[in-house]
């Protein structure tokens, strides 16, 4: 070999030694030292760094769990019950059980039920279309259909319906992170405590105004009537503002409010039909 | 050499159609309904019932707290209920909506066209008389004048601005107060310069109203310090810190007032109000309206009370013609579209503009291709381009330091992007995101 070659290799080597010990002696210096615990409960949980439990990030609400002496209040809902039994198990702590939620539209103001008045062409985001003006109809509380909440949501668990031009939620991918909720400019979007079968019920209107103006604004429009109310035996549903509201927590999901609600505000989701009264007397003769 | 401002700014095309037009009363509508939010800060609270009967000029809902203003009827009739009406947005806000029956006035106000000249009150008995009559500013801030008026403590005023410019595209209505009621209007800035405490007041006028120009200039040497001065025509000219840095060349800080560089500036037809409330005792409860476009057969300067639904300014002037796609509230810069024509005439409406299916379709929207025109044309300084990305982004603090509450919404930017990027719409919306920390970040 010649000596232009040697000398190569053995400058290079040495520069690369010098190099490697440089770091390290910084690395050893300036280490942070970390709660090895963190590491272990990061990697129990989904890693979706989706910003549902409140913090910034899978890392950050490890942190947060390793710090604190509690659950309370420390709740992924992407990985749900599960997850936070593996946590709890890695920092020798009981889990609460918390009831799994889901993201409920609460609007059912499609073309055929909500007249337009105005056509809008602007850019299409709910935000700013909402702080434009009240939307293509007459009711300024309405879903305004630009898919604000779709586009944030992580989780492909949204979708926009092109007929009720209205979002849709698919049950099964949503886990209740909270980022439609957060996106909507109207508070339409609400977290509810899932029931078996993915069954709902809820008012799915949030439009404040009286009964008149709002029934004239969309037809299936919550008027305050206060009928589901007086049917409720579970006090689960309140009225403020001229606006019903079942509270998931309270509900039974025994359906007696959804039929005496005059203008079809109330839906039932996932359940079996009702039986005509025509049925029952026959089922009661049969018997 | 005319003077102007030095950043940015650009040249829509000046659409002065109803320029010539004299200033016409409209006759009086069947029904008015006057919202009781039509300023700049608290909304006022009726103070009149579903029944009462009421008559012009008479006070109807009253200012809550110092920025706030009084609202007054503009008709004498009975009143039919004070409920939630929409408003030019759509939202509705609680408005007091009365049956015109006769035109009867309250007996303090001075109806005659006697022209009075002779000021006999004090500083302060003018700034409580802009107060008692709620004038607010008609340019279309509606920020209420006494407010305005009220010097902080600390800071001086030395010198008063009239703002004439009208840089707004087919707006004429402070252009037409000027050649009609030029008297008027350089009392009401005597009264103002009076309020101040100041003994120099500038009137800034783009060249395009050479017939104001004129007309005032001849009139000025008759009232004390009062100077009159044309412009180069120049959007937005008309916007408060461009017209203080061409008239008397300072420059209000960023995050500032134009109080903090010694001056205050007020519309023409603010200054004319002024006369009517100080001189009249006449509260503001009308005011010119341009109702332009290229499909109407005539357009008009309208004097309107505040409370004539926007419908009915319209029917006036021959109804919508077929081809009209868009109806804009405001000038074509900065004005909003309305989604519904039953929305009544405010303080702030300067103006209806009727737009055709051509003139109203947004082109598609392209990519940002760097160019850097937006930048050029920015009155304020600003990068639009990158405001508009961290916006959709969502890096409000980035934003915040790139100075995006500095931006008056004056849409030089919308208007030169030939990629037809919707910056404004973006600037909007970070500006109210970036609004939000900073109050929260107050309150800590």
């Amino acid at each position: 070999m010649s000596s232009v070659v040697l000398i190569t290799i053995i400058s290079l080597s040495l520069l690369g030694v010098i190099a490697a010990l440089i770091l390290y002696f910084v690395a050893s210096k300036f280490k942070v030292y970390e709660d090895p615990l963190i590491d272990e409960v990061e990697a129990a949980l989904p890693a979706a760094n989706c910003g549902g439990c409140g913090f910034a990030g899978c890392r950050n609400f490890a942190e947060a769990l390793v710090k604190s002496d509690t659950f309370e209040g420390l709740n992924c809902p992407v990985g749900g019950n599960e997850t936070m039994a593996l946590v709890a198990k890695i920092l020798g702590r009981e889990a609460p059980e918390v009831e799994p939620r889901v993201a409920v539209v609460r609007c059912n103001g499609t073309p055929g039920h909500r007249k337009k008045t105005s056509r809008y062409d602007g850019e299409l985001n709910c935000t700013i279309a909402h702080n434009l003006y009240r939307g293509e109809t007459d009711c300024q509380y309405g879903c305004l259909g630009l898919g604000e909440c779709v586009d944030a949501c992580d989780f492909d668990a949204m979708y926009m319906d092109s007929k009720t031009e209205l979002p849709v939620i698919i049950d099964d991918k949503c886990v209740a992170c909270g980022a439609c909720v957060r996106a909507c400019p109207r508070d339409i979007i609400e977290l509810r405590k899932r029931a078996r079968k993915d069954r709902k019920i809820f008012v799915s209107c949030v439009n404040k105004d009286k009964g008149g103006p709002a029934r004239k604004a969309c037809a299936v429009a919550c008027i305050g009537c206060g009928k589901c109310q007086e049917v409720c035996n579970f006090d689960a549903i309140t009225i403020e503002n001229n606006l019903a509201f079942i509270d998931s927590d309270k509900c039974k999901l025994c359906r007696k409010c959804e039929p005496v609600c005059p203008t079809g505000a109330i839906l039932e989701i996932n359940f079996p039909p009702r039986k005509s009264e025509q049925t029952k007397e026959a089922e009661k003769a049969e018997a | 050499m005319l003077k102007t401002f030095p950043k940015g700014g650009v040249h829509p095309p000046e659409n002065k159609i109803s320029s010539g037009v004299p200033i016409e009363a409209m006759p009086l509508p069947e029904q008015v309904i006057i919202p009781v939010n039509q300023h700049l800060g608290a909304p006022a609270e009726a103070v009149v019932e579903k029944g009462e009967t009421v008559k012009a000029g008479q006070i109807i809902a009253r200012s809550k707290g110092f920025v706030s203003a009084n609202i007054h009827s503009s008709v004498s009739g009975k009143v039919l209920k004070v409920d939630k009406m929409p408003d030019a947005s759509g939202y509705k806000q609680t408005s007091v909506v009365i049956n015109v029956e006769g035109d009867e006035w309250l007996e303090t106000v001075d109806r005659s066209k006697e022209l009075k000249k002779n000021i006999s009150l004090s500083g302060e008995e003018i700034i409580k008389k802009c107060a008692e009559n709620g004038i607010v500013g008609m340019g279309g801030a509606t920020f209420p004048s006494h407010v305005k008026l009220s010097i902080p403590q600390g800071k001086k005023c030395d010198v008063l601005i009239i703002n004439g410019v009208e840089c707004e595209p087919y707006l004429t209505s402070d252009h037409r107060l000027m050649i009609e009621k030029p008297e008027e209007l350089l009392t009401g800035t005597s009264l103002l310069m009076k309020a101040l405490g100041v003994n120099r007041a500038f009137i800034g006028i783009e060249n395009n109203k050479k017939d104001a120009i004129d007309k005032l200039k001849g009139l000025a040497s008759s009232y004390d310090g009062i100077s009159i001065h044309a412009l180069k025509v120049k959007y937005p000219q008309g916007a408060e810190k461009q017209l203080i840095k061409a008239l008397i060349n300072r420059e209000v800080p960023s995050g500032g007032l134009p109080v903090d560089v010694g001056t205050v500036v007020h519309n023409a037809g603010t200054a004319f109000a002024v006369y009517e409330a100080v001189q009249k005792n006449k509260p503001l409860v009308e005011r010119v309206v341009t109702v332009s476009g290229k499909g109407l057969d005539k357009t008009l300067n309208l004097l309107a009370r505040i409370g004539t639904p926007v419908s009915k300014l319209i029917e006036y002037a021959g109804g919508l013609p077929e081809s009209t796609a868009k109806v804009v509230n405001g000038g074509p810069m900065m004005g909003k579209a309305l989604g519904s024509l039953e929305v009544p005439v405010t303080k702030g409406t300067s103006g209806i503009i009727i737009f055709r299916d051509e003139e109203s379709r947004r082109k598609e929207k392209g990519p940002c291709i760097r160019c850097a025109r937006c930048i050029s044309v920015c009155p304020m300084g600003l990068e639009p381009y990158l405001l508009m990305t961290l916006t959709e982004k969502e890096l409000y603090e980035r934003a915040e330091k790139d100075r995006i509450m500095d931006c008056m919404e004056c849409g030089s930017c919308s208007f030169t992007c030939p990629a037809n990027r919707p910056l404004l719409d973006y600037i909007r919306l970070g500006k109210a995101y970036v609004g939000k920390i900073i109050r929260e970040r107050k309150q800590k």
